[in-house]
């Protein structure tokens, strides 16, 4: 083809070369340097071989009482099991905590809850960590999201859809329905001075929540529509009391005590004949709870105690994990060797002096920055992704065959963990080039790149006070964000701290920060190249 | 010996480099023991250890150590200056003992300076974070023998760190990967700790340089550590004598 005739290809511009030959040489460049194919086998195998190592790491399992002499775990007459405890998972595939004190009735059709609620105290467990905590070693303290009110639920089994109005320990009255969902009612505490009345109603496949404080002006809060709803389901009055973490840093759990009074149901329920259960409260039920107890009173009233939580499930309560959880460390190390790749990708032409030639060959210095960050970020990319891919498969396995309890995740959250892993060491690499290029020494470039990345965890796991978690907000290794999969939920009460694998950024704003980053490195490198000697 | 110490202080003085990198092992240790100062702040009391928080700076501080040594021997193969300076100084430990001798002397100069540094931020920013005699913390002061130890101790490691990056760069031969290998060697086993489970987690604690050696900084709570903190120290010794060790053979046994 004769290039003087191609539209495309102005006079001035023959020689100049074009983008693809230019493409092809540094691809030539990369490929043919033997130490730099091995680094990137290795970096892909090691992120692999972390990530089993870190997942093959978690035992779950535990004993019921002392082992049985000569016994192995689940064998007969073992007190000792291999397997997490159980985690309930809500309607919409999350893990839920589900254990409260129940006092309830079946109802079939439509039909209206009232019931006043007089008082609501509290206490907080005070046993030490290392013992079971029981109602005898306990402190007065009621825990900011204790829970007291109607619940109707599908059915008796953990994880069921439901709708709740009540009082609360420190939020006034809620309206909740499928462990997310909250709006807010009357605010203030509930005293024997200023009671509050709630009611729920259901009509079909609607439920709404009321509030009042005297049983005649009533307040709707909000409404549910829960799709499927059986004919009949369970309604009544429940308590439940979450694990606090207002005194101590460790979480202590909490019981929580209320009354109630002139319950009715359609006019027609006394609640001699009223079901009290205690559900999620057994020995392999995961959430902590301190016991519960029910007492009739007079007028068609009760005082009910109850533990646990109806929420979100948190980390490390669940004691769950997930892809997120088992990949960072591997792809860490995977970063590493992709930092110090990028950069010599650069500096050995400048130590070398192979750069002039480079320059010689191909005028336009910007071509040669652009084709070795597609190189350098695609082969980054494919690394992280086929590390992180891999990695995930096989720790998953073994994270199963040890009983741990996985959190569970949707396709899109595990692809999106995967393929951010990917972008994560992608932009890292071609950020790092575009410093090394900036700087043409190698030693700058590579341990400004490690230490921005692995610092932040260094100082995170020995500094407190929240250093760590602003290094995850503020530099590069925001990128790191991307890998997160817990669900928050601000119905808990609970430290959602790096420590616990909540990290501080939405996925996609923590890459962002990252590619910001690395855009600014890249602008900066295109100026420098255009104005410098080579 | 005298020559060969003597071309090799000329060498690293005359560089750009060795000035910046000395100044920014100061800066950086002083400014990050600062920044997590000035960050901290503890409520109740939760067993902090102030003088460990006060020379946190070190974890940063360290990175700039390793360049300065790895750049005295990796950068010279990059270079080719390496067949000029065997040719001048044919014998090949007598060069090696030049260049450790040189840079364990600027790493103290530097050490000493930023670890001063880093107890003037801990006397004076830490009692402003809740870590004062109210909260039943004493000061950060060197008069304390469990601080003096730590201070000292952690030039000791910083000097340790040059020993062991110049083992491993005379090694590797080049700058890039040196620092990735010796970074990575000092910064990632603790991470890794975080994430195993016991006895593992313990042992790694043990036996890797960084989390062994700044065992010497703790100054509360020392039953509670991994390793004795002087027992730390010598692990981090074994690493850099063993790292000089092998960079020595093969410096002499390899053609430059």
């Amino acid at each position: 083809m004769n290039t003087s005739n191609t539209p495309s290809m102005p006079p001035n511009e023959v020689g100049r070369g074009s983008f693809i030959p230019v493409l092809r040489s540094e691809w030539t460049k990369f490929r043919t340097v033997r130490g730099w194919g091995i680094g990137v086998l290795a970096a892909v195998l090691l992120c692999v071989g972390f990530t089993f190592l870190v997942a093959n790491g978690n035992n779950e399992g535990g004993c019921t009482g002392p082992p049985a002499p000569g016994s192995g775990p689940n064998s007969p007459g073992s007190n000792c099991y291999v397997g997490h405890p159980f985690v309930p998972i809500g309607p919409n595939g999350e893990a839920v905590a589900d254990s409260y004190s129940y006092v309830h009735h079946r109802l079939t059709g439509n039909g209206t809850v009232t019931v006043q609620v007089t008082s609501l105290t509290g206490v907080i467990s005070t046993s030490p960590a290392s013992e079971a905590p029981s109602l005898t070693r306990t402190k007065p303290g009621l825990a900011q999201w204790a829970k007291a009110g109607i619940l109707l639920t599908s059915s008796a089994k953990q994880g069921s859809p439901y709708a709740a109005v009540m009082a609360t320990g420190g939020h006034g009255v809620n309206w909740q329905y499928n462990y997310t969902h909250d709006q807010s009612g009357l605010p203030g505490a509930v005293t024997n001075s200023s009671p509050r009345w709630l009611r729920l109603t259901r009509n079909g496949n609607t439920l709404v929540g009321y509030d009042s404080t005297n049983g005649t002006t009533w307040l709707e809060i909000g409404t549910a529509r829960l799709a499927g709803l059986p004919a009949t389901v369970n309604i009544g009055l429940f308590v439940t009391s979450p694990v606090t973490f207002q005194s101590t840093s460790g979480g202590a759990p909490t019981a929580a005590t209320a009354t109630f009074d002139h319950i009715t149901m359609n006019g027609r329920a006394t609640v001699a004949d009223w079901k009290s259960t205690s559900v999620g409260s057994g020995p392999r039920d995961y959430y902590p709870t301190l016991g519960a107890s029910t007492t009739r009173r007079p007028d068609n009233g009760v005082v009910l105690s109850g533990s646990g939580d109806i929420s979100l499930a948190v980390n490390p309560l669940a004691g769950g994990d997930d892809a997120s959880s088992i990949v960072w460390f591997g792809l860490l190390v995977a970063l590493i060797m992709i930092i110090v790749i990028a950069t010599m990708f650069i500096t050995v032409e400048y130590r070398r002096g192979l750069i002039r030639t480079t320059f010689t060959a191909t005028h336009r210095r910007g071509f040669v920055l652009s084709t070795k960050a597609i190189i350098i970020g695609v082969v980054a990319f494919v690394v992280g992704t086929l590390g992180s891919a891999a990695g995930v498969a096989l720790g998953e396995h073994a994270l199963k065959n040890n009983g741990n309890f996985i959190f569970p995740a949707n396709t899109f959250t595990v692809t999106r963990v995967i393929f951010g892993s990917g972008a994560l060491v992608g932009v890292s690499a071609v950020a790092v080039l575009a410093i090394a290029t900036i700087l043409r020494k190698s030693a700058s470039a590579v341990t400004a790149g490690i230490v921005v990345f692995v610092l932040p965890y260094v100082i995170g796991s020995i500094a407190t006070g929240g250093v760590g978690t602003w290094l995850f907000r503020l530099t590069p290794a925001a990128g790191f964000d991307v890998l997160g999969t817990l669900p928050r939920s601000t119905l808990v009460n609970f430290p959602q701290t790096m420590a616990n694998g909540y990290y501080p950024l939405a996925p996609w704003a923590g890459l962002a920060v990252l590619c910001a980053y690395a855009a600014l490195a890249l602008a900066m490198a295109f100026f420098v190249l255009r104005r410098r000697d080579a | 010996m005298s020559d060969a110490l003597r071309a090799e202080w000329t060498k690293l003085r005359t560089l750009a480099s060795t000035g910046w990198l000395l100044v920014g092992t100061v800066v950086l240790t002083i400014g990050a023991s600062a920044a997590v100062g000035a960050a901290t702040h503890v409520s109740g009391e939760n067993g902090q250890d102030p003088t460990k928080l006060a020379l946190i700076g070190v974890y940063l501080g360290q990175s700039v150590v390793v360049v300065l040594a790895v750049l005295t021997i990796a950068e010279e193969y990059g270079t080719g200056m390496m067949r000029v300076t065997l040719a001048a100084l044919p014998r090949r430990l007598v060069l090696l003992g030049a260049k450790v001798a040189n840079v364990v002397g600027l790493t103290f100069v530097a050490a000493l300076i930023a670890l001063v540094g880093c107890l003037v931020v801990g006397r004076f920013m830490l009692p402003a974070d809740g870590l004062n005699p109210d909260h039943g913390y004493a000061f950060v002061s060197i008069t304390h023998a469990a601080t003096l130890r730590a201070a000292t101790g952690s030039v000791l490691y910083l000097i340790l760190i040059a020993l062991f990056s110049v083992g491993v760069a005379t090694a590797v031969r080049d700058t890039g990967a040196s620092i990735g290998l010796v970074l990575g060697l000092l910064y990632l086993p603790p991470i890794l700790a975080q994430v195993v489970v016991e006895p593992l987690r313990q042992h790694l604690l043990q036996i890797a340089p960084m989390s062994a050696g700044l065992a010497v900084q703790a100054t509360t709570n020392l039953r509670a550590q991994p390793i004795a903190p002087w027992a730390g120290l010598a692990v981090l010794a074994a690493w850099a004598t063993a790292s000089i060790l092998v960079g020595g053979l093969l410096l002499r046994r390899r053609d430059a």
